[in-house]
């Protein structure tokens, strides 16, 4: 199992790969889409770099579970609604989800996964 | 001119690689319309090339049923010039398959001389989204079924398992006069 910083080392080269950022633009707090400008493609190459990089498979909906943000028991108003929230806590462990539950809008998710969120994911994946 | 980028396959393995060959001629409009007095092949439309190849090798995955696009070009580096009279020969090969997307890692070559290096990303569109977003489908299922027949990948293709590839298991007959 790689350290903390071995996986963020990893995270941030596959990072700047994918989104053509610098090294000193990814750090811990940066949001994906925010701060580095992902767009919805650039998931795609993100999680292939992570896969090959860690040898491990994500499946689509691990990393961000637009199943749960599309479906309407979840989703009223383009508001998440508790038992959504509830629905995200447990598919999003790796996740800091406390700055969305305060204002649960559906593209607010996106907008806020950072960087640290992602390493958070992929140890969890290790671990599992 | 016509959007075919390929010319023929000489190999196509469904969810492995592909070869496809593109023969670059004089006659060909853009190589006088590229730099003016002095012909070669654009680098752009060797990467549609690759993409081309790259795209149908990843469709096949979906079944030809489903619209998949060319969604990030995330490498691409080219090496020599292309003239008229070589022939570019393109290697793709499935890096990654899922359900939303795939990964391919494609090569252009001109004789031994590499040429290109790219990674192509390919976004699944499903077999609706065309539909909803223009009101019509992009691709009528005859005329992909009429360009795979012309690049020849059910005479060079194969499964995963080694045994020829059929026509009839995909759905490329035209179901319905809409499109």
């Amino acid at each position: 199992m790689p350290t903390e910083d071995e996986i963020f080392d990893k995270v941030r080269e596959a990072l700047v790969d994918a989104l053509g950022v610098d090294d000193d633009e990814v750090t811990p707090t940066a949001t994906l889409q925010g701060d580095l400008d992902a767009e919805s493609i650039d998931f795609l190459d993100i999680v292939f770099r992570l896969e090959k990089s860690f040898d491990i498979k994500i499946e689509r909906g691990e990393l961000f579970p637009e199943d749960i943000l599309t479906n309407t028991d979840y989703v009223q108003d383009g508001k998440v609604n508790e038992d959504g929230i509830l629905k995200l806590r447990e598919r999003m462990p790796f996740a800091d989800l406390t700055k969305f539950e305060a204002e649960p809008v559906v593209q607010n998710l996106g907008q806020q996964l950072t960087v640290k969120d992602m390493c958070n994911f992929v140890a969890h994946k290790l671990a599992a | 001119m016509r959007w075919f980028w390929i010319d023929r396959f000489t190999e196509f393995v469904c969810g492995s690689h592909a070869v496809a060959v593109k023969g670059v001629s004089l006659s060909e409009d853009h190589m006088h319309e590229h730099m003016v007095g002095y012909p070669i092949m654009p680098n752009s439309l060797i990467t549609e090339g690759m993409a081309q190849a790259g795209g149908l090798l990843v469709s096949e995955q979906y079944g030809f049923g489903e619209l998949v696009v060319l969604g990030k070009l995330a490498k691409a580096k080219f090496h020599t010039q292309v003239r008229n009279g070589d022939t570019l020969t393109y290697r793709v090969k499935v890096e990654s398959v899922r359900s939303d997307g795939a990964a391919v890692a494609a090569t252009a070559h001109v004789g031994e001389t590499l040429h290109a290096e790219a990674l192509l990303f390919y976004a699944r569109l499903g077999q609706d989204v065309s539909a909803d977003l223009f009101g019509a489908k992009l691709f009528r299922p005859r005329d992909l079924q009429h360009w795979l027949s012309l690049v020849g990948v059910f005479e060079v293709g194969v499964r995963a398992d080694g045994t020829p590839m059929k026509e009839s298991d995909y759905p490329l007959q035209e179901c319905s006069s809409t499109m």
